[in-house]
């Protein structure tokens, strides 16, 4: 404390305001804290929080985590079907998005992806039939984390669907996640009409095996330095993927005219692509699950390793404490709708992209974005702010991830779940907004923001196995 | 001439912040060439024929390569220069960018804020403090802890953490401080001198640091320690602390500790300690028993006044005279042969405590809700009898309103009504000025006290109201200007509280003498 005596004295004053002006007043230096309880008052919790802050175990336990988060090198190297691909799929099991749940839970939109996957699958014969497979017991659901793939919206792989293998070159760990279907009426919103059939035997047929060929002739693809690319680009590479999907298809095309694929076929992959903003958000996905998956299991890391919806529940997943999830009952996300839709129509918050802002791309990144903020109504200074609040949150910056507005800072990255029930803050989420019904489909966008309960159960149990140590 | 080159792998760098780089490199001692590009077989090709490359490197389009060419032994630090530069954050992400449209919601997010923080006053509802001061500590700053209502196991556990780290905890519960020179929660405006205080009372560290001020002397440190630091169970640990770091400090001629009489065998721990600090040490433990506090170096002193007296003697380098209690006799109008008692009504715990012992010695049984003697327990608080001093600070008065110093409505209220008993002779009051005080303190006692007094005459009495202010001319609220309204509405000031309490005596006692009631 003698050493204090010899500094000018700077005070952080926690509480009564006044205090504060006191301070200034008397020619001191002050900064008032915006203070609030942690941990949304609950007292326990704070205390676990407090054990935690600054604790030498934990920061080491983080840098290691989040080192092994930076150093990834997601390579999309082929495309295979979930059944091969996927170690532990069943041949009656169907993927879903977000944390575990039940048929009878399950929102709208999911259950009419389910349908649609066993009509794909030709486990059923029509839609009846499928529900009533569906709810029996016959087929088992689990989410898309357990087997180390991702999927938007409902997220629904079932074992005959085309999979990207993306693979991270520094562990040779791989992640998958399924293909993106495009706009309008699509399995993943809940969609599961014919032409939604149709089009996803396409996708398997035609569309898979052509780009099976093409990447296996480009001997791979960087993700990595694409989604930096889409970042300067104007992308966050979550809910705006404009640009990935076409530098993903200027580097896929001439590897795709020295396949074997018929011209006709070409063209309508070519077609299909292009007509598809949004067909690089399930690589983006797979790439930034490979990423947060490699600091994953950590002994003490306080570090967010996955965040996930299932349009019932939201939940995350931290690198120290193993397979669990930290869930609460998911958001209804604030939005733009599309005409004719409002909040009330909406489905809560849904799909397994928010692995995006996991990895510090999406919302986190939304200051490379301006043109997501007009989309989900901000300024480009909205973009700005919501990526600096992120850096209050996270371990440190990911410099692979550079964003041009903040003057090629990184991109914030390594959510700390100690710093989000510490500040209150909470991660911010670029999204869309599917239909609370099965079968209607998207019906906005918007921002949400992952909720602060999963965090408090999260810093508890962090706690817990902390202390046993 | 030597050539390096180094590839980063995956690393995207757009060109024109590579050219900067390319251009930042080359100017750097021993460089003559530099390029910073993606590794494209295009570019390769071009390094090639620029000479920076002697043959085509194993690299993509996707990797960064930084070729150079120049003086061997500088290559190696201009290749580390440069990838340091690239995965440096720009400078403008990590300074006032960085907290643009956010105040900081957490200790750890304003310790980014303010470059330097080095302590934290915390003022939170108690059920959260010690989670905070933890934190705080975890972060290496020093803690000011004014909430009250924190377990004494928590203050325990806080006070060793804090130790192990060479951190103090001022509190819980500890209202005042002044450190460097800045005030900090409720404390006065004092010149900055050579006494150091460490108190483990809030008011009884105003009421040393004010007269010392008062008196011409200046306050080097001022540390509060809160009111369980010397429980037994904690042990005066940041007391001894203060101590420690009061003794280390070339600034600090003189200390002075101030506290309610602890357990023996933390006195004992306590005053082994100030008897080794190479200093003098004044000691006021409030009614103990001076012989048994006098060692080498330590001088006791009974009184706040007395210590406030000792320490300004030893800081100008002189041996504190022993001090005889002179009292001023109040020239007052006499009273009626009922008014025999005192009512004190304060809002400094401290001050109550003391007045409840100096009263004591002079006219037997002093109620109060604060005893010294647990047999003088007030059984209603509400409801004075015979002599009685109340601290109105009290957790039973504060629940649910603001604390006396800062709200004057609960002491007017119990001014009007001790005001209105025949018994009653003197209302004796404290006045608290500094930060977190009332900003005019007369403005709301005054109109109560002529209500008061008024109230007396109309029933054929005399109130006599003696009081004191406790504040320094340089205070916001303006000791001179508090004092001179005071004296106006006819209150009887004393310089402290001491002095005040034996002219509150003296009126009584004068007053049985002149009824021939003795």
């Amino acid at each position: 404390m003698q050493a204090l005596f010899q500094e000018k004295l700077h005070v952080l004053n926690v509480g009564l305001s006044s205090f504060a002006d006191s301070i200034t007043r008397a020619g001191g230096s002050v900064l008032q804290i915006e203070w609030a309880p942690p941990a949304q008052g609950q007292q326990e919790v704070g205390r676990a929080l407090a054990r935690l802050v600054n604790l030498l175990s934990i920061e080491t336990a983080n840098q290691t985590a989040f080192d092994a988060y930076q150093s990834a090198q997601p390579v999309l190297n082929g495309v295979g079907t979930a059944s091969q691909m996927l170690p532990n799929i069943a041949e009656r099991m169907i993927l879903h998005s977000g944390p575990p749940i039940a048929w009878k839970d399950m929102c709208g939109p999911m259950k009419g992806a389910i349908v649609g996957a066993i009509l794909y699958e030709g486990w059923a014969e029509n839609l009846t039939m499928a529900e009533a497979m569906a709810s029996s017991g016959d087929i088992a659901f689990e989410p898309c984390h357990h087997h180390n793939a991702v999927g938007p919206m409902a997220g629904i792989i079932s074992p005959s669907m085309p999979v990207w293998i993306v693979t991270n070159t520094t562990n040779g760990y791989q992640a998958f996640s399924n293909f993106n279907e495009g706009l309008g009426k699509a399995l993943r919103f809940g969609a599961n009409g014919p032409d939604v059939i149709t089009r996803l035997k396409w996708m398997g047929q035609v569309l898979a095996p052509a780009l099976r060929a093409s990447v296996e002739l480009l001997g791979g693809v960087d993700l990595k330095p694409m989604m930096a690319q889409a970042l300067h680009m104007g992308d966050e590479v979550h809910n705006r993927n404009a640009a990935a999907s076409s530098l993903f298809l200027k580097r896929l095309i001439s590897a795709l005219l020295k396949t074997r694929t018929p011209a006709a076929d070409i063209a309508a992959v070519v077609e299909f692509i292009a007509g598809n903003d949004h067909f690089f958000l399930n690589l983006s996905m797979a790439a930034c699950k490979a990423m947060t998956d490699a600091a994953h299991g950590v002994p003490g890391s306080s570090m967010v390793t996955a965040m996930a919806r299932n349009g019932v529940e939201f939940g995350i997943r931290v690198s120290g404490t193993g397979s669990r999830w930290f869930t609460t009952p998911a958001p209804v996300v604030d939005g733009l709708f599309f005409p004719g839709y409002s909040a009330a129509d909406a489905a809560p918050d849904l799909g397994d992209s928010a692995i995006t802002e996991t990895a510090g791309v999406g919302g986190f990144a939304m200051a490379a974005s301006p043109a997501i903020v007009k989309f989900v109504g901000g300024t480009p200074q909205d973009a700005i702010d919501n990526t600096m609040a992120m850096t209050h949150i996270t371990i440190g910056r990911n410099n692979a991830f550079t964003l041009p507005a903040l003057n090629f800072a990184g991109s914030p990255a390594g959510i700390d779940i100690r710093k989000v029930v510490d500040t209150g803050i909470q991660p911010i989420i670029n999204t869309g907004i599917a239909h609370r019904e099965a079968g209607v489909g998207q019906i906005g966008a918007g921002i949400t923001r992952a909720p602060l309960a999963c965090f408090t159960q999260a810093v508890s149990a962090l706690a817990k196995l902390v202390s046993a140590t | 001439m030597a050539r390096a080159t180094k590839i980063i792998r995956n690393f995207y760098r757009d060109s024109v912040s590579l050219m900067q780089l390319s251009s930042t490199i080359t100017k750097l001692p021993g460089v003559e060439q530099a390029s910073a590009i993606m590794a494209s077989p295009n570019n390769v090709t071009l390094l090639v024929e620029a000479g920076l490359l002697a043959e085509p490197v194993e690299a993509g389009a996707n990797d960064l390569l930084i070729a150079l060419q120049g003086n061997a032994e500088a290559l190696e630090s201009a290749l580390t220069a440069a990838e340091s530069a690239l995965k440096q954050p720009s400078p403008s992400s990590t300074g006032n960018e960085q907290s643009r449209g956010m105040s900081p919601r957490s200790i750890e997010m304003g310790l980014g804020n303010l470059v330097g923080a080095n302590l934290v006053l915390i003022s939170t509802p108690g059920e959260y403090a010690a989670a905070e001061a933890f934190k705080a500590l975890s972060l290496g700053l020093n803690v000011m802890l004014f909430s009250d209502n924190v377990e004494l196991k928590d203050e325990i556990a806080l006070k060793q953490f804090a130790q192990e780290r060479d951190l103090i905890v001022m509190g819980p519960d500890c209202g005042t401080a002044i450190i460097n020179g800045i005030p900090l929660a409720f404390a006065n405006v004092v010149r900055r001198g050579v006494i150091g205080v460490v108190a483990a009372s809030g008011t009884g560290l105003q009421q040393v640091t004010c007269l010392v001020d008062r008196w011409g002397s200046g306050i080097s440190q001022a540390i509060g320690t809160g009111g369980h630091d010397l429980h037994r169970d904690v042990g005066g640990m940041s007391m001894l602390q203060g101590l420690k770091a009061l003794a280390a400090d070339p600034s600090t001629s003189v200390i002075v500790l101030i506290s309610k009489p602890p357990s023996p065998e933390v006195v004992s721990k306590v005053l082994g300690a100030a008897s080794g600090a190479g200093k003098p040490v004044v000691v006021n433990f409030l009614g103990a028993d001076p012989d048994r506090v006098r060692r080498e170096n330590i001088y006791p002193a009974a009184t706040l006044e007395d210590a406030a007296a000792a320490a300004v003697a030893l800081g100008n380098g002189r041996i504190p005279e022993a001090r005889r209690a002179t009292v001023t006799s109040p020239s007052i109008t006499p009273l009626g042969p009922q008014q025999r008692y005192i009512r004190g009504l304060y809002s400094g715990g401290t001050f109550c405590y003391e007045a409840s012992l100096l009263l004591k010695k002079e006219l037997g049984q002093i109620n109060s809700n604060t005893p010294v003697e647990p047999e003088d327990r007030l059984s209603d608080v509400w409801t004075s009898r015979k002599h009685t001093v109340i601290d109105l600070g009290d957790d039973l008065f504060t629940r649910g309103r603001p604390h006396p110093m800062i709200d004057h409505r609960l002491r007017n209220e119990r001014l009007i009504k001790e005001a209105s008993e025949p018994e009653v002779a003197v209302i004796l009051l404290d006045v608290v000025l500094g930060y977190g005080s009332h900003p005019d303190p007369a403005a709301e006692m005054v109109p109560a006290i002529q209500k008061a007094r008024d109230l007396a005459t109309k029933a054929g009495r005399h109130l006599a109201v003696i009081g004191f202010v406790c504040g320094t001319a340089a205070d916001p609220q303006d000791l001179s200007k508090q004092e001179a309204a005071f004296r106006e509405a006819g209150v009887i000031l004393a310089e402290s509280n001491a002095q005040a309490v034996r002219m509150a005596a003296s009126v009584v006692q004068k007053a049985s003498v002149v009824g021939g009631r003795l």
